[in-house]
């Protein structure tokens, strides 16, 4: 069984193992057959050098997918609020409309987006992106929301009503403050999500606006380069989900569980 | 409680917005992009990125010219790796993320560290994968000289770039291979609502089955696709890209899974040795049908996935490597960097038809179940 494991876990490992050792390598130690030697010196400047390239469009992408997130975890919170304790005729047929535009490819989509917002004077400002992963970030915030809700009993309300609560009241003083789990795994599936996005980082932006995704795409995909850029690149693209991951980990499962649609 | 309280329009109005832009940006655009691919938009470059371009409307010419047109052989090769891709992501998928839950679920030391490691690729992006393993691929490296480690001979497979393929077919068997396929799913169905009484499913399904069969031999091979054979089947060239996909992915499958072991009740597993079950026994009667479900779940998504990828390949063999190109990645560079809007579009609505057709029926039959529970 250990020895499956081992196995196994050397399957995920081993492609970091030769990110970082050839992040650290200087140009000229990056030679193809020693591939898999570790760096005889360490040579931290492919970092620096790393930064200076792709370091404005690590900063887009934090800009953009802290603002997209706060905003998609907001609308998903009301809602999945309005979609599960108030429940209406048609609820679940209006619910299921919005689901698929969780799974549509967004090719199918993209060409009138990018003259809509083209027409709305966003295009190659970050705030283009933003709008579109906001709205298409609506079902699965909602999807989580709405499952995360249906969990808080129905008496809760019952009573909050009978106390003469209404729809606001009932929603700041019941249901926001015990959210708290919810915010948590939809703030960090979004932020995954928009973080490594790329379609839309690459048609609906220009070279200042562009996140950090294209411009890696950009920076590993000449053909003379020297390797440890890239690799040092990656690291940094990579960083942020990954200590998303590593620190909140059991709420990034949650969420990648509630993503399989399971009511 | 009454019919229209305050608070209830309260809930309408607070879900508006979002209906609202889900009709705009979901519906409204996808049929936008439905009408651009009938049209001549940018099929003429002169036209393409004018301020009031020239469009005049044509109807499927775009999809028949994706089809059977003489230029358009890169997006059949595209549409076949795109299928072989899914078939082979989904099985490595399964595969690895069963074996690893199964592990996993009989508490080894160190459980946490274990699913940490099998599941962070989840967290990073396709680029980011694909960066990594563009590197652990290229032609004299990386992988191919493992080999060395052990201090045998590098080895050459030339993972990115292999030319060569299998399981080729002549794109004018195409009509004949569809219906083949469709009418085995459907002769599929006809069994099972046989099986299960159902006398009028079993009937209609088993009636279009034997007229598509019927169509396939006679009418199928005089359709005359194009004027010559052309071979499409399963580039090598894809084998290093499955690899990363599942490399990333797995873990999806494995957190399922393990989920879904966990949620099955100890008592159940109890019973099953009470009754004489043995280990092999108890996963085969017990544990694998309540995982089916999971299965099929993780079927969807990845499938769903898989279809829509394009930034792996992007990331990993370039945008120009037509043996390993998808769809989704020729939209995209059809579209914008060739500016044939139209064309473009068409590919988008290929793809969209093809995620339909594995998310619609989900859909509906989750929804189903759901509204007769309530």
């Amino acid at each position: 069984m250990y020895a499956l494991l081992v196995l196994a876990a050397l399957f995920f490992l081993v492609p970091v193992y030769l990110l970082v050792a050839t992040a650290l390598k200087s140009p000229d130690d990056i030679n193809l057959s020693t591939t898999w030697h570790w760096p005889a010196a360490l040579n931290w400047a492919s970092f620096s050098d790393a930064w200076s390239k792709i370091g404005g469009n690590v900063l887009n992408s934090l800009f953009l997918a802290v603002t997209a997130t706060l905003f998609s975890a907001l609308l998903g919170s009301l809602n999945g609020y309005a979609l599960s304790k108030w429940k209406f005729r048609g609820a679940n047929t209006l619910f299921a409309l919005m689901l698929f535009g969780m799974f549509i490819p967004y090719q199918a989509v993209l060409i009138p987006l990018f003259q809509f917002i083209k027409s709305l004077g966003l295009y190659g400002s970050i705030w283009g992106l933003i709008l579109a992963h906001v709205v298409y970030g609506i079902p699965i915030t909602t999807l989580i929301f709405r499952n995360f809700y249906a969990d808080v009993p129905d008496a809760l309300i019952e009573a909050a009503t009978i106390d003469g609560a209404g729809f606001w009241q009932i929603y700041g003083r019941v249901i926001f403050p015990i959210s708290i789990p919810g915010f948590v795994v939809v703030i960090i599936w979004q932020f995954t999500q928009v973080w490594n996005e790329f379609l839309f980082a690459a048609t609906l932006t220009n070279t200042t606006s562009q996140p950090v995704t294209y411009a890696l795409s950009q920076l590993a995909g000449g053909q003379a380069v020297s390797w440890n850029l890239p690799m040092a690149g990656a690291i940094l693209a990579a960083l942020p989900t990954l200590l998303v991951y590593i620190l909140l980990g059991r709420y990034f499962v949650r969420g990648l569980l509630a993503g399989s649609v399971k009511g | 409680m009454k019919g229209l309280s305050k608070d209830r329009l309260w809930s309408i109005a607070v879900l508006t917005p979002s209906i609202i832009l889900i009709a705009v940006f979901v519906y409204g655009f996808i049929a936008r992009s439905v009408y651009v691919s009938m049209t001549d938009w940018g099929n003429d470059p002169a036209q393409a990125l004018a301020l009031n371009p020239i469009i005049r409307f044509t109807g499927f010419a775009n999809y028949q010219d994706l089809f059977t047109g003489f230029l358009q052989g890169r997006f059949r090769q595209e549409l076949v790796s795109t299928i072989f891709f899914t078939l082979f992501f989904i099985l490595g998928c399964l595969g690895l993320g069963l074996g690893l839950a199964l592990i996993l679920d009989r508490n080894p030391r160190g459980e946490g560290l274990w699913r940490t490691i099998f599941l962070f690729p989840m967290s990073l992006s396709f680029i980011v994968t694909g960066t990594i393993w563009r590197w652990m691929l290229q032609p004299q490296g990386g992988l191919n000289q493992a080999p060395t480690l052990f201090g045998a001979q590098p080895s050459t497979f030339a993972w990115l770039s292999s030319t060569d393929a299998i399981w080729k077919f002549d794109w004018n068997k195409l009509p004949l291979l569809t219906a083949s396929v469709v009418g085995l799913v459907l002769v599929v169905m006809a069994v099972r609502a046989a099986r299960s009484g159902d006398r009028t499913r079993t009937l209609v399904a088993g009636g279009c089955a034997a007229l598509l069969f019927l169509w396939a031999l006679i009418i199928g091979p005089n359709i005359k696709m194009l004027p010559a054979p052309e071979l499409h089947g399963f580039n090598f060239a894809l084998i290093g890209i499955i690899i990363a996909a599942v490399w990333q992915m797995s873990g999806y499958t494995m957190a399922l899974y393990l989920a879904g072991l966990r949620g099955i009740p100890e008592e159940l597993r109890e019973a099953a040795k009470v009754d004489g079950a043995n280990d092999l026994g108890m996963y085969q009667h017990v544990i694998f049908p309540l995982l089916a479900p999971i299965t099929l779940s993780a079927m969807i998504v990845l499938g769903h996935i898989s279809l829509k990828i394009f930034d792996l390949v992007y990331a990993m063999a370039g945008p120009d490597n037509i043996n390993t190109s998808v769809p989704a990645l020729n939209m995209y560079l059809t579209s914008f960097r060739q500016n044939q809007f139209a064309l473009g579009a068409a590919i988008g609505t290929i793809l969209l038809i093809l995620v339909a057709f594995v998310i619609v029926p989900y859909l509906s039959s989750q929804f189903r179940t759901e509204e007769g529970h309530a």
